[in-house]
Parts: structure tokens; C-alpha cells; sequence
């Protein structure tokens, strides 16, 4: 069996549990993206790659963890698949369903000839005929390597009904013929917008968990995260890519400040900024000077902008505010979301006043998209307080606790509300 | 190559004999971008308007289509494609998505194992 050059000390137990536990987390993506290509369909590749890494504890103990885990990997994964298939003895049947002609090769090369074909399996498992949360739930899965249980606790869904939700969603790639390929240069913006939003909420679902007790769910914002950074690896031209990883470091370079010790949240003109991941933010700040260098920057770009000020602020007060409402423009020119609007308030009342803002938060509160989101009261709320009108604000507040569903954030609300009615 | 039902989604009641000038023109030149798409009509047909419609519930027999809704079938056509891209592809191009829509499903092949 090839697999590069070995190493010629065998490893022990726990090196070589190591090794695949690493391998694990950084190749999974790869083996499985070759896999699929030989397999035809998800299932199959998904079983050969999880008995590979099976194979890897045995013969890695025996022989030396390889130079090139992956390689080794995605070698035996194939080989595993391409055995599966000669004994369906359906091979000629099975191939079509997701392989492209040039694939068709039925005999496995080495695995220096293997192709990366990590963008295909991002855009199978983004694919827009593909509701939302298959895609989040797909992406995962396939991608990520995570397990169906994780997944769905994640999510806060029984693992069969995540299982069920993953094999339906695997069953339409199958019956109705979604290609595994990159998608074509017209329809590439649309298709990569789809998985650039996946990762997103992937973040945004990590960041702040939609219910429940963390306010972090830090796994999954390191898969996020890694996902980022691989679609990058992938795509380094694509702007809205690197604007994507731009916003995911720097808001990300705040983790460790937006909780105090006992999980409380802290508000960004109360963290502490000597705290923040400096690196991580002389990264993001690279990345969106290059998206914005690329011509007219996207949501990701101009987010990563937004959150590239604040990052650099030395402190709240001295945020340059007049250009964050200008990036908020031209968000809201480029994505009219009504939350954009709401957060764009914010800016408005360090640079016009809490007056102006609470004006055109009132406006905003007409809009039907905005009812049941906790954040409009909050915000409305800390305007009236800024007005001396308490009140006022303290109705807000509460209108906000009724509606928010994490733990942290309700706290955090109470303790506003508290400090009022004191 | 796969085979789609092209179910085709137009305003209630979807007469064929209400087609505007401009709906007929369009729909002539759609074999042709078809073809170029690399796709082929298998099959297609029209349907009398949705007022024609009878609708069968265990004994019950009701008046109308089976589901009351703003848009109706208006018709249907069996696609070949060689996969969902260009199916979509294809089915975007349909004049009834202007005004309705269209819902691309693969047809039904009992596995060979």
C-alpha cells in the first residue's frame, strides 16, 4: 500500500492516537473530497474514510505514522471505496451518479495525482436546491468530520432527527443528480455567496448560541473559523472570501473579553482591549485592505471593515464613528437587511446623538421583519437611558428579555433593567 | 443523463387560450435554448384551465384542483439533463417564471439492487 515515505520507528499507542486524532481534524475535508469522487455517492465515501481512519490506528502503530497522513488516508479510503464497488459488481451503474467523464478512471493513482477536491465537496454541501440548515448540517458534517450526535446538539435536535435531516439531504444529491463539481464562472458569485453564508452562521451560531447556557460554543467557532481559512487557501482571489475570514478573525480576536469570569457579557465599550488578539487583528485588518483593494468591496469586506475600526479603537469613545455610518452605507447599499439598519443606529448616536437614533429606531420598529428581535428594544433602551428617559427604557428592557433566548444576553439585559430601577 | 418533471406553476386558473403574444413567442424559442443547454423534451403537454378540474379526497369529489392556491399546474414536460445544474439552468429560461414558476423534480427510477 503506498502512502508516501514512513517514518521507520514505530510510533506508540499514544503518538499514533494523536496522529489520527490530527489527522482527523486537518485532512477530513481532503480524504473525504477525493473519496466521494471514486465513490459516486456520499455514504459509501463517508464509510470508507471513517474504516480508513480505523486502518490508520492498526498500521500507523506497525508501521510508522507517514509523512503524509492525508495521503495516506485518502490512498486507503479509495482503495477501500473502489473494493466496496467492485463487489456491488455495479460499478458502470453507480459511477454516473456523481462523477464528471475525466473521473471515471477507475484505477486509483497515487496519491501525488490527487487533486484537491475540497471546493467540490464545499459546493455539493452548499448546493442552493439544498435547504439552509442541510447545508449547515451537510457541511459539517462532510467537511468537518463532526459526528451526527455533535451536530445535533449544536442545533438542539435529537440526533435522529439530525441523522434523518442529513440523509434526506444526501438522498436529493443523489436522486436528483446534484453534480459534484465547482460550480461554472456565471453562476460562481451565487454559489459561493450560498457557502460563505453556511460558514457564516456556522460563526454566528458558534458566537453567540441561539439558546441555551455558553454564550460561546467554541468548537464550533474554530470549525467555522477553519472553514474560513480553507476556503481561502482555495479561493485566494475571491475577495468576499477573504472578507469573510477577515470578519470571523477580527470579531473573533474578542473572544476572550466579551464574558468576564463568570460568563457574564460584557459590552464592547466595557471589554478590555489590552485583551484582544492583536494578531489576529493585524490579520483581518490585511485581509480587508486586500478585499477592498480588489474594487467594490461586498458585505463580508465591508462588515470586516466595520469590525476592523472598532478593533483598532483605542478606546470606545474614540472610535472613528462618522466612518463607521459611512461603511454601514454602503452595507445597507450593497445587502438591505433591516438588522444592518438597527446596528447602523448605534454608530448614528456616537456621531448625531442618541435623539437622531432612537428616531430611526422607532422607524425600524415598524418594520414586520424586525418583530421578535430582542436586539431593537436593547438598543432602543439604552437610547432612552442616554435621554434620561428611564421609564421608558426600562419598559424596553423588558419587552428585550421577553424575547432573547440566551442565557448571558437575558442576564446581561436583567442587569441593565437593575441598574435603572435601583 | 437524468430525467426531470418539469411541473409549470402559472396564476390561477392558467388558461392556455389567455397566453399573451409575448408568452407564445417565448415559449417557441424554447426547444431551441433547450437543446443548447444540452437538454431534450421527452415529453410535455398543457392542461385546460384549472376551472376544468375535479378533485378526488377518499369518496369525496370536490370542484377545482387538488390544492387551492394563487398559482395552479398549467402544464408539464419530462427534461433529460445530464444533471441538476443544468436542469435549473434550463428551467429558468421557461417563460411561466416570469409571471409563476416551475418545479424541477427528478422522475422515479426503482434502484437497480
Amino acid at each position: 500500500m503506498s502512502g508516501g515515505e514512513r517514518s521507520t520507528v514505530p510510533a506508540t499507542t499514544a503518538e499514533v492516537e494523536r496522529a489520527v486524532a490530527e489527522a482527523h481534524r486537518h485532512e477530513w475535508a481532503l480524504v473525504l473530497a477525493a473519496t466521494a469522487r471514486v465513490a459516486g455517492d456520499f455514504d459509501l465515501a463517508e464509510e470508507s474514510v471513517q474504516e480508513a481512519y480505523l486502518a490508520a490506528l492498526g498500521a500507523w502503530a506497525r508501521d510508522g505514522v507517514p509523512d503524509r497522513p492525508g495521503a495516506w488516508l485518502t490512498a486507503t479510503a479509495r482503495r477501500k471505496a473502489l473494493d466496496v464497488l467492485r463487489r456491488r459488481q455495479v460499478l458502470r451503474a453507480k459511477l454516473p451518479l456523481l462523477l464528471e467523464p475525466d473521473a471515471t478512471e477507475p484505477d486509483v493513482p497515487d496519491e501525488i495525482a490527487v487533486p484537491d477536491d475540497r471546493p467540490r465537496l464545499v459546493f455539493t454541501c452548499c448546493h442552493p436546491a439544498l435547504a439552509r440548515e442541510a447545508q449547515v448540517a451537510l457541511t459539517l458534517r462532510l467537511v468537518c468530520g463532526v459526528s451526527t450526535g455533535d451536530i445535533a446538539h449544536v442545533f438542539l435536535v435529537s440526533e435522529p432527527t439530525m441523522a434523518a435531516r442529513i440523509t434526506r439531504a444526501k438522498k436529493k444529491i443523489t436522486a436528483a443528480r446534484i453534480p459534484y463539481r465547482i460550480p461554472e464562472a456565471a453562476e460562481l458569485p451565487e454559489r459561493l455567496d450560498s457557502a460563505l453564508a453556511v460558514v457564516h452562521l456556522l460563526y454566528t451560531t458558534g458566537h453567540t448560541a441561539p439558546a441555551g447556557g455558553d454564550l460561546v460554543h467554541a468548537d464550533l467557532v474554530d470549525r467555522a473559523l477553519h472553514l474560513a481559512r480553507m476556503l481561502a487557501s482555495l479561493m485566494p482571489d475571491e475577495p468576499e472570501v477573504r472578507g469573510l475570514l477577515a470578519l470571523l478573525l477580527l470579531t473573533d480576536a474578542r473572544r476572550a473579553t466579551r464574558t468576564d469570569t463568570d460568563g457574564r457579557l460584557v459590552r464592547l465599550e466595557d471589554q478590555d482591549r489590552s485583551r484582544w488578539d492583536r494578531d489576529a487583528i493585524a490579520e483581518g485588518r490585511r485581509l480587508v485592505l486586500g478585499a477592498f483593494r480588489t474594487g467594490r468591496p461586498g458585505r463580508y469586506a465591508l462588515q470586516a471593515a466595520i469590525a476592523s475600526l472598532h478593533a483598532l479603537a483605542p478606546r470606545y469613545e474614540a472610535t472613528d464613528w462618522p466612518q463607521i455610518v459611512r461603511l454601514y452605507d454602503a452595507l445597507l447599499d450593497r445587502w438591505p437587511s433591516p438588522v444592518v439598519a438597527l446596528n447602523r443606529t448605534v454608530a448614528v448616536s456616537m456621531v448625531d446623538g442618541p435623539t437622531v437614533a432612537l428616531a430611526e429606531v422607532d422607524a425600524l420598529a415598524q418594520d414586520p421583519r424586525l418583530a421578535g428581535y430582542h436586539y431593537l428594544p436593547a438598543i432602543r433602551a439604552d437610547l432612552l437611558h442616554r435621554l434620561g428617559r428611564d421609564t421608558e427604557a426600562a419598559q424596553a428592557y423588558r419587552t428585550a428579555i421577553d424575547l432573547v433566548d440566551n442565557d448571558a444576553e437575558r442576564d446581561f439585559l436583567a442587569t441593565r433593567l437593575g441598574e435603572l430601577t435601583r | 443523463m437524468a430525467q426531470y418533471a418539469v411541473l409549470i406553476f402559472s396564476p390561477a386558473p392558467a388558461d392556455p387560450m389567455d397566453l399573451t403574444p409575448d408568452y407564445l413567442a417565448l415559449l417557441e424559442r424554447y426547444p431551441a435554448q433547450v437543446t443548447e443547454l444540452g437538454g431534450r423534451i421527452v415529453t410535455g403537454f398543457a392542461l385546460q384551465p384549472s376551472t376544468t378540474a375535479t378533485a378526488v379526497r377518499g369518496d369525496l369529489v370536490t370542484d377545482g384542483p387538488f390544492i387551492e392556491a394563487k398559482e395552479v399546474v398549467a402544464g408539464f414536460f419530462v427534461l433529460e439533463a445530464p444533471d441538476l445544474d443544468t436542469a435549473v439552468r434550463i428551467a429558468k429560461l421557461n417563460p411561466a417564471t416570469i409571471h409563476g414558476g416551475v418545479e424541477v423534480r427528478p422522475l422515479f427510477t426503482p434502484p437497480v439492487e
